[in-house]
């Protein structure tokens, strides 16, 4: 089960990362926090994607790399499977909107996961599934405010201060640093309702792939926890890529 | 008269033979009385420290909650019917909210219950007093297996994680302010305790609670959105083990029985069979063959009662031994039951079970004396005064 866990961590990481930003263009004037957030939900909405990625989990006696490749369409589809280590190779993740499937080769079954097995963080990395999971657009969700801006990467970046207007999130605040020209998360902390920080996300590399930018390398951590946080790398990935229906039904799982 | 004490006579004439014969059925005795009552007071025990620490009289459960399902824990909650709410404030009942959350003690990550309870409370018997009108961090309370488990020692800050009624995230730090011990793990294992209006104002679940436990003697009534779990719930698993086990150690004094009965059976055989002459004479001087199966079965009856004299010889001191200072389990094994298994057992005895018990043996020592004896029917007293065996 938490082999099924990490799995989908990987896609849902992957989902972020891979959030394309605009193609490079000019720095654009004084724009309302809340026309960013839009920007960024822009960004946000992806088309189909093929990406290979890795995770490596930095744990407190020793880093562990766990290799993916995942088809996604838009927020609700996506299928991975494990490439490296040896030991996971072959494990196969389906989702489909709210709904998810595993299928370990070692045991020939289809698992669907639900309930609080997905708030569940995973062989000590730094993420719970439900720190992905949020598929709504920031701008349905949260209020924004200028909060600052400061220099990351080399990029200028505004800083946002985001409150929940909704009650059902999972995190009632958050801090987002945007990149002023790519529209892109460079990084994020995020807040507990009485204003404690519990997770932050931080950007430690940006690519261009076919013109447009993403953000390619990043660190997860869950400041609560000792440690050095969980990595997220993404290798390759190929945009509009054309993905046959048939990968994201239960039979491709088997296959 | 005659017959008892011959039968007497004839028992105590066989010599070695006939106090071997009651050292092995006084095995079955010591043996049947120490198991049953150890698992008698095995079951007691539990049931009355679950009762003083878990169950109470009995338990409401909020909607769909099922302790032995995780996903229901958190949609559990609902209002405390007002009712129940007068109960809860004067501390007749305590209410308990369960939340699952996370705490992170020395930087790990480990999930954890959060159960907020009412300091005040005066039906379960655990050191909740002591999260009353604490300062400072939110006071908490652990019992030692969670201690040891996680690290933690009274005067330890941990910081701890959760989703409220909504399912947003928030942390705080919670102070151990006591470790409690106790051997019902479930009350342990897993879990923190923190007063519950703290708990319910961190969830946004003011006037939630997921368990109400009640005091003893209290009769169910019928609550929406709440069902009452009695005993026969509450303490089943007790039960279950304790009759499992009873069962399984039943096999070890029924092979002792066993042994002592196919004894007495041999010596019954035997002897009658040295005996024939003698047989034939009792009959031949006008003794009725029913008289002299009586005399015979009397002695093995007599033999059962023997035993139950040389078993309390060396059982009583034994058993009071036992009840004095019990059964302690190896180390670390009373846990691994996962449940209120004390290190120590200590026997219940009742007159009931003795008198049982002895009952039993006399019974079963009777027919294994009887049923050599039917041959004497048969018995022609002219080929047994010769020796033979017609």
């Amino acid at each position: 089960m938490k082999r099924s866990l990490q799995f989908t961590l990987i896609i849902c990481a992957l989902c972020v990362l891979a959030r394309p930003g605009f193609p490079a263009q000019d720095a654009s004037p004084v724009i309302a926090a809340a026309a960013i957030l839009e920007k960024i939900d822009q960004n946000a909405v992806p088309g189909s994607k093929i990406m290979v990625a890795a995770m490596t989990i930095h744990g407190r006696r020793a880093d562990r790399t766990i290799k993916s490749k995942s088809w996604i369409e838009g927020d609700d589809k996506a299928f991975t499977e494990y490439l490296d280590p040896p030991r996971e190779k072959g494990i196969k993740m389906l989702k489909l909107g709210d709904q998810l499937w595993t299928y370990t080769p070692a045991t020939d079954r289809i698992i669907g996961i639900s309930g609080n097995l997905l708030r569940q963080s995973v062989m000590g990395s730094d993420l719970s599934y439900e720190d992905m999971m949020e598929n709504r657009k920031w701008s349905d969700i949260y209020e924004a405010v200028e909060d600052g801006e400061e220099t990351m990467l080399a990029r200028p970046c505004l800083i946002l201060r985001l409150t929940a207007r909704v009650e059902n999130v999972a995190y009632h605040q958050r801090r987002i640093w945007v990149d002023k020209d790519r529209w892109l998360v460079l990084k994020e902390e995020r807040y507990g309702k009485s204003g404690r920080l519990l997770k932050t996300f931080e950007v430690t590399d940006v690519r261009q792939f076919e013109g447009r930018w993403i953000q390619t390398r990043a660190l997860f951590r869950d400041v609560l926890k000792e440690g050095n946080g969980t990595e997220f790398v993404i290798e390759s990935v190929d945009f509009d890529a054309q993905i046959p229906e048939v990968v994201f039904s239960k039979a491709s799982l088997r296959k | 008269m005659i017959i008892p004490k011959l039968a007497f006579r004839n028992l105590i004439g066989n010599g070695t033979k006939t106090w071997l014969n009651a050292l092995v059925l006084s095995f079955s005795f010591v043996a049947i009385i120490w198991g049953q009552s150890l698992f008698e007071g095995m079951d007691k025990e539990m049931s009355k420290v679950t009762i003083d620490q878990e169950a109470g009289g009995g338990q409401y459960w909020a909607g769909a909650f099922d302790p032995f399902d995780p996903m229901t824990i958190d949609d559990a909650p609902k209002t405390i019917p007002a009712e129940l709410a007068v109960e809860t404030s004067s501390g007749r009942a305590a209410p308990i909210l369960i939340v699952s959350g996370t705490i992170y003690p020395k930087g790990r990550m480990v999930p954890a219950l959060l159960k907020g309870v009412d300091p005040d409370q005066a039906v379960l018997k655990l050191p909740f007093d002591r999260l009353r009108g604490a300062a400072g961090d939110i006071p908490g309370l652990i019992g030692a297996r969670m201690a040891k488990n996680t690290g933690l020692s009274k005067g330890d800050t941990v910081t701890v994680r959760w989703r409220d009624a909504s399912g947003t995230f928030d942390a705080a730090d919670i102070e151990i302010v006591e470790i409690f011990q106790t051997q019902v793990q479930t009350v342990d294992v897993g879990q923190i305790w923190i007063p519950l209006k703290a708990l319910q104002g961190m969830t946004g679940r003011t006037g939630k609670a997921t368990i109400v436990t009640m005091p003893a003697g209290t009769a169910p009534r019928t609550y929406p959105e709440w069902s009452f779990q009695g005993h026969d719930v509450l303490l089943k698993d007790i039960k279950n083990f304790v009759q499992a086990k009873s069962v399984g150690f039943s096999i070890f004094y029924l092979t002792l029985m066993a042994m002592a009965l196919l004894a007495i059976f041999n010596t019954q055989i035997l002897s009658i069979w040295h005996r024939r002459r003698e047989i034939g004479t009792l009959i031949a001087l006008g003794m009725p063959r029913g008289r002299v199966i009586r005399l015979f079965t009397l002695e093995g009856t007599m033999l059962s009662l023997l035993a139950a004299a040389v078993g309390a010889v060396y059982g009583l001191p034994l058993l009071i031994y036992m009840a004095k200072h019990g059964w302690v389990l190896p180390a670390g094994q009373a846990d691994s039951f996962g449940l209120a298994l004390n290190q120590a057992l200590y026997p219940a005895y009742s007159a009931g079970l003795v008198i049982v018990t002895i009952l039993i043996v006399l019974a079963a020592t009777t027919v294994v004396s009887f049923l050599p004896t039917r041959k004497i029917v048969t018995l022609k007293p002219t080929d047994a005064l010769k020796g033979k065996w017609s």
